[in-house]
């Protein structure tokens, strides 16, 4: 790992060179786009599932090496899971690269390839980058055809403070 | 006046860094190293104080007092005019219109000129090359009134195609809008001659100068362009001021922008009658401070040299063009023979935000994005690129630390 960027460790660089799960899965019973316009993160992710179950996933697409990373870890940690565990691994995503690692569920403490994501935090600007697959994920596990983490869904937008009333 | 091999500048560059507060800062633990002037400049201490002295001394609303403080306000607020009338060599100041920046100015003659004497079938041309504060009003215009939007393409290497734009204008031609200079690649457009070509069919031409002011000695009445709209935080000013020019006739026939106080001669509930030129457009109280500072600002870069600050940033590009065009896997993007300081790159197999994140680690603030030029990205097949754009007060060491940076990067993704 190079110190200087700590970002751009070995496991976010592993996985943007080695994208695991590269490629349009045949025989998909889910499936979304994922599209961020503004920078051009574009990928398109297909599951096949089983009950409850999913039994296979697959993406393609070109994007940033945060945005592949993401993509190529997330189908690791998704395969062979529940769709519960699924959607708890996506809000336990979202909870790391937004710094709110209290919020990360006893289930997916510790979990390394979450760790190697963590220092976006501190870099808003592409956190959008990380979080695009997950929400693409959560779009196509919900039957939405599309997601985009741009604009008013982008986690780390500078979000106007709500002051109602009571 | 320089040498080719070790080019240097005309001008004390040691002292000019000193001048500007933000340059002694690291980031992450490394000198900034700033390269992002093309989106927005630094500021010299001498317009802060100027800001300051304003608001500390003279503060008052302008045009209204009889009073002393409102007095200074106006002259100072008025001599600030006069100080952009001589940047930009405008016969009248009156011909000066204060704006927010270069954005507000385009949709001011959208709606001044644009919805007053345009309608269905008239043809607004622009480029390939336009930010899209250059594009979008002009579409809002095309979808309310039915005129037609045309656009002149450009060369692989990022040069307006000259050709094309002499068959695109015509007799339905009422207004080419076209940048002096592209922001994304640093194109100098041949804007005399595309005046003088729109001026042969009947078309009045707006400049986007947005980055030419700052970098070429701009002259309004020697161009003959009809409008010509900067922003002044490019040019080492505040943010939230910038200029308007318009040919007298014509802003005298345009209806206002805004209404409001200060614009106005007379009000009754039957009927208001406009100010003259230029208060006609400047309704509510100006950014009275921003708009003094702005002068101050081309004061500085006045006393340094237009032509030394130019010959300086020719050198840091034609050094990082030289060092970046050698590095494998680097393709630069804009190749025009006539371009400012703006250095567009990709790396191969590296997105650009990647490229930025990383510079950034190391202390290099670069644009990684879309320039606002959407279209521009989609005519040369990218969703984006990183961008180096230099000031006079930029570096060789610091070009080389933008290499250094690149060289990272390859590493990393090595």
């Amino acid at each position: 790992m190079d110190p200087r960027n700590a970002l751009y460790n070995q496991l976010i660089l592993d996985h943007n060179k080695k994208p695991r799960n590269f490629g349009k899965l045949p025989d998909a019973t889910h499936e979304a786009e994922g599209l961020n316009p503004l920078c051009g993160d574009h990928l398109q992710l297909g599951l096949r599932i089983d009950g409850d179950r999913v039994e296979a996933i697959g993406f393609q697409g070109t994007s940033c090496a945060i945005c592949q990373a993401s993509a190529s870890v997330m189908t690791t940690q998704v395969k062979h899971k529940s769709v519960a565990d699924a959607r708890q691994l996506i809000s336990d995503f979202r909870a790391v690269i937004t710094g709110d690692t209290g919020a990360v569920s006893i289930a997916n403490q510790g979990n390394r390839y979450f760790g190697a994501f963590a220092g976006i935090s501190n870099l808003p600007s592409r956190v959008k980058c990380a979080v695009l697959p997950w929400h693409t994920l959560q779009s196509a596990l919900g039957g939405a055809k599309t997601a985009t983490t741009e604009g008013d869904a982008d986690p780390a937008a500078f979000k106007e403070t709500s002051h109602a009333e009571n | 006046m320089n040498d080719v091999l070790f080019p240097a500048p005309d001008f004390d560059l040691a002292a000019v860094r000193a001048d500007f507060p933000v340059l002694s800062q690291s980031v992450h633990g490394k000198p900034l190293c700033y390269l992002d002037n093309a989106a927005s400049a630094q500021t010299p201490r001498t317009v802060i104080e100027r800001w300051m002295t304003y608001q500390s001394t003279m503060h008052a609303n302008v045009h209204r007092g009889v009073h002393t403080l409102s007095q200074r306000a106006t002259e100072a607020f008025e001599s600030a005019r006069e100080t952009v009338r001589g940047f930009i060599n405008a016969r009248h100041a009156h011909e000066v219109i204060w704006t927010r920046g270069a954005t507000e100015a385009v949709n001011l003659v959208m709606h001044g000129y644009g919805r007053t004497f345009m309608q269905a079938g008239d043809e607004i041309v622009v480029s390939t090359l336009e930010h899209h504060a250059n594009i979008v009003p002009w579409q809002m215009l095309c979808e309310e009134r039915g005129c037609v939007l045309r656009v002149v393409p450009i060369s692989d290497s990022g040069v307006l195609d000259w050709d094309a734009y002499c068959a695109l204008i015509g007799p339905k031609t009422r207004m080419v809008a076209m940048t002096h200079v592209s922001n994304a690649l640093g194109t100098v457009v041949p804007i005399k001659a595309v005046i003088d070509a729109a001026h042969g069919v009947g078309a009045l031409v707006l400049v986007d100068g947005a980055q030419a002011a700052p970098h070429l000695g701009v002259d309004v009445q020697a161009l003959d362009c009809d409008f010509y709209v900067f922003s002044g935080h490019k040019l080492c000013g505040p943010t939230g001021i910038g200029v308007l020019y318009g040919k007298s006739e014509l802003l005298e026939r345009m209806r206002p922008y805004q209404g409001g106080g200060d614009m106005i001669a007379q009000v009754t509930f039957d009927k208001t009658t406009y100010n003259r030129l230029p208060y006609k457009f400047e309704a509510g109280t100006p950014a009275i401070a921003n708009a003094i500072a702005l002068a101050s600002a081309i004061e500085y870069v006045g006393a340094i040299g237009l032509s030394r600050i130019a010959a300086w940033e020719q050198a840091l590009l034609d050094y990082a063009t030289r060092l970046l065009s050698s590095e494998a896997g680097v393709r630069i993007l804009g190749t025009a023979p006539d371009k400012i300081g703006v250095v567009s790159f990709a790396l191969e197999g590296v997105h650009p935000h990647d490229i930025g994140s990383i510079l950034d680690g190391e202390g290099i603030a670069i644009r990684a994005g879309h320039h606002c030029a959407q279209p521009l990205m989609q005519r040369l097949g990218v969703p984006a690129t990183a961008r180096a754009s230099f000031a006079f007060y930029n570096t060789l060491d610091e070009v080389e630390r933008l290499v250094a940076g690149v060289r990272l990067v390859k590493e990393i993704f090595g």
